[in-house]
């Protein structure tokens, strides 16, 4: 690691006084050197009622910097990152200040080769994908080398070859990955000009070494997964489709089984002008698939199986949202979008969008083998049949209708079925039944001044044991933009319901903030919840908190 | 560790130094990523053209409010532009494999006349530096970026962008 990390300044410094030596500073400038940076910090007040626990060091943070430079089809870069120390709710691998990110890449007549981190999705991700999603910690790039190539026009191949990032260093095992994709149409141009359907095939193979230090076990230590892919496009219609296989791999994650894993995943849509219609289908049978045996949660993931639910945005609609679950799940998802005409009866004069959207997630219908003294195979799954178990239900309408050059709005209806035993992993707790509604008003008020207010209601329905979980919720933003630079947003979620009436708190919090150009600097003050969270105009994932934050991001 | 943290000291100094001298050189370009089409066609971001007119790239989700309503407020009066100025907006989606086959629906649900394209692993977002979205950037004639954003604004960010590609037309310097 030590190595690496002197590497990559040595490479740079090296490069530099290169092209110092070789030409002037102004054709050093061919070259670019540019980036972005992000600083969050926040002081904690505890809060018992909350449970918002009481933080040694008082203020933590979390805090990167991209540095790249880029000369023609050459680039390299280092993304610093510092957690001192990390976030409240951040995974605590995060420690300390490092360089975990470094990458050099040169390409050259479509021959691309990267040394040092590089992201790579094959296919929909379901046997690779490594990825970031620094708001939450997600971040498993491969450190190695990765090269892709395209032969022909129409062919696309690529391999990745490395060790995982596992927070501050890589995991223990290596992953190795081919994918090839064939554009048929632009393969084979001359004799299928003429044809108006569209046909791309592709497939991938990943392989895993870790090697096998168990005393008890016989556990393969090497680890292959492979998966095939299609998208067939023909007038308004898109069907895409990736199917994966992957031999035994005994992991903590499945219990130490020695099933084989299977997924699939689909989606057929149709679009046409002001109408679009997205139906989806995923089956995971035992398909957690990791670098490192050992690892849980969102560590050392090879591959990324989709959440097959609408992406709330609105945050009492996000309030009790679907994990994916690897080891096994069939859901399925459909959504009407549709333009009312601009002048119609129910368009209005401006017109009017309306999106439906209902999705489901069920376990799989098993057998239980309980052979785990012998063969371990765990269970059995019927393909083609439906598990009796409900993991998660949502049925949402969403209404958008500008009224006039002032006003316009959003109106939501959610209907969620939440099972907390699954997702949660708690036990014996009754199915979650939640209505959601969401009104979001903007509201011009004058040249310079613009109102957003959003305001959600959370209902807990079904039985009323619900009343063991957080109960009912009210939620009021209000966002006054000033000028072109300035916002201000002061929000309370009202917990008005929870059944323990000590717990009925105001989650109030107030935030401003400044941006010019890439800069931006936003204060806050006050309480927040987990979930996706959009204020100012910018959306992120924000972890639980309570206290002063201060976020500045920049780039150049 | 003290060679290290002085090689990394240095190499940030020649980092800044070189950086600061930058200053006259040409302004950034589109870097060279590959991403895809809305019917799964690679393309190449550095092969982004426009006949010598501006170009604007939008960064969006389709699970980001304040990205949709932006980019539905400029399809109403992206005709205009057009007209006026030649303007070509490219949209680029930052939807991961969970959401973007439901990227193609709903552009043509709101009949975005844009060029759209998805970015599903992130790498265009990386090569341009995107902390958050919506990250807005308006190119000139020449593919040099010379405006950007990352906000949308809803007092009057979509007049801003007007009068920035109004200017970036006529070959003037953006505020």
């Amino acid at each position: 690691m030590k190595k690496a990390l002197l590497l990559i300044p040595t490479f740079l410094v090296g490069f530099i006084s290169f092209s110092f030596a070789q030409t002037s500073l102004n054709n050093v400038a061919g070259g670019q050197i540019h980036g972005n940076f992000e600083f969050d910090g926040q002081y904690y007040y505890p809060d018992s009622l909350i449970g918002a626990d009481t933080i040694p060091e008082k203020a933590l943070m979390n805090g990167w910097g991209n540095i790249n430079y880029t000369n023609g089809n050459f680039s390299a870069g280092i993304r610093y990152e510092t957690y001192l120390n990390h976030l409240n709710g951040f995974p605590d691998g995060y420690k300390g200040t490092g360089i975990p990110y470094k990458y050099a890449t040169y390409n050259n007549d479509k021959l691309e080769i990267t040394v040092g981190s590089s992201y790579e999705q094959f296919g929909s991700g379901l046997i690779l994908r490594s990825y970031e999603e620094r708001a939450l910690g997600i971040d498993n790039a491969i450190e190695g080398m990765r090269v892709r190539y395209s032969p022909y026009k129409g062919i696309y191949t690529k391999g990745v070859w490395g060790k995982q990032r596992n927070f501050m260093s890589t995991g223990a095992g290596i992953v190795r990955g081919v994918d090839g994709e064939i554009n048929m149409n632009e393969l084979f141009d001359s004799c299928m000009a003429n044809i108006k359907t569209q046909v791309i095939v592709g497939g991938s193979f990943v392989s895993k070494f870790q090697a096998d230090q168990d005393p008890f076990l016989v556990l393969p230590q090497n680890v292959g997964a492979w998966s095939a892919r299609t998208n067939i496009i023909r007038n308004k219609v898109n069907f895409s489709g990736e199917y994966a296989y992957k031999i035994n791999d005994p992991s903590a994650a499945n219990g130490f089984i020695y099933k084989p894993g299977q997924a699939l995943f689909s989606s057929l849509t149709y679009s046409q002008k002001g109408l679009g219609i997205y139906l989806g289908l995923l089956r995971v049978d035992n398909f957690s698939f990791r670098s490192d045996r050992t690892a849980s949660l969102t560590q050392l993931s090879i591959n990324s199986i989709p959440a097959l639910t609408k992406q709330h945005t609105y945050a009492l609609a996000a309030y009790y949202p679907f994990a994916s679950q690897p080891n096994g799940q069939i859901s399925w998802q459909a959504e009407i979008s549709k333009k009312l005409k601009k002048g119609s009866k129910l368009g209005g004069k401006y017109g009017t969008d309306i999106s439906i959207n209902y999705s489901a997630a069920y376990g799989l219908d098993t057998t239980n083998l309980n052979d785990m003294g012998g063969k371990r195979l765990g269970y059995t799954s019927k393909y083609l049949s439906i598990g009796d178990t409900l993991f998660y239900q949502d049925v949402n309408v969403e209404i958008f209708r500008k009224i006039n050059s002032h006003l316009k709005g959003t109106l939501l209806y959610g209907h969620f079925i939440y099972n907390k035993n699954v997702l949660e992993g708690k036990s014996n707790y009754p199915y979650i039944n939640a209505d959601v509604v969401v009104l979001d008003v903007i509201w011009k008020l004058s040249d310079k001044l613009t109102l957003r207010s959003d305001a959600e209601h959370l209902l807990l329905g079904g039985k009323a044991d619900n009343k063991e979980d957080h109960g009912n919720w009210a939620s009021l933003l209000e966002e006054l933009s000033i000028g072109d630079h300035f916002f201000v947003a002061a929000m309370d979620q009202y917990n008005y319901g929870n059944p323990i009436v000590d717990h009925r708190v105001h989650y109030f919090s107030v935030q401003g903030g400044f941006s010019k150009g890439t800069n931006r600097i936003v204060f806050g003050y006050g309480k927040q919840r987990q979930g996706i969270f959009c204020v100012g105009g910018v959306c992120r994932q924000v972890p639980a908190s309570n206290g002063f934050t201060l976020t500045i991001t920049s780039s150049f | 560790m003290k060679r290290i943290s002085s090689a990394i000291l240095l190499s940030v100094f020649l980092f800044t130094t070189v950086a600061f001298r930058f200053q006259d050189a040409p302004l950034q370009k589109v870097p060279s990523v590959q991403i895809k089409s809305m019917d799964g066609k690679m393309i190449n971001t550095s092969e982004f053209a426009n006949d010598g007119k501006p170009m604007i790239i939008d960064f969006w989700a389709t699970w980001c409010a304040p990205c949709k309503k932006e980019l539905n407020e400029i399809a109403e009066v992206y005709g205009d532009w057009q007209k006026e100025t030649g303007v070509k907006l490219i949209a680029i989606s930052i939807d991961d494999q969970r959401n973007s086959p439901k990227v193609k629906p709903y552009v043509e649900s709101k009949d975005w006349d844009y060029e759209v394209y998805l970015d599903e692993n992130q790498d265009f977002k990386r090569g341009m530096n995107v902390n958050n979205v919506p990250h807005v950037f308006v190119l000139n004639g020449k593919g040099e970026i010379v405006w950007q954003t990352n906000v949308y604004n809803e007092n009057g960010g979509v007049e801003k962008l007007h009068d920035v590609i109004s200017k970036v037309a006529k070959g003037e310097k953006p505020e």
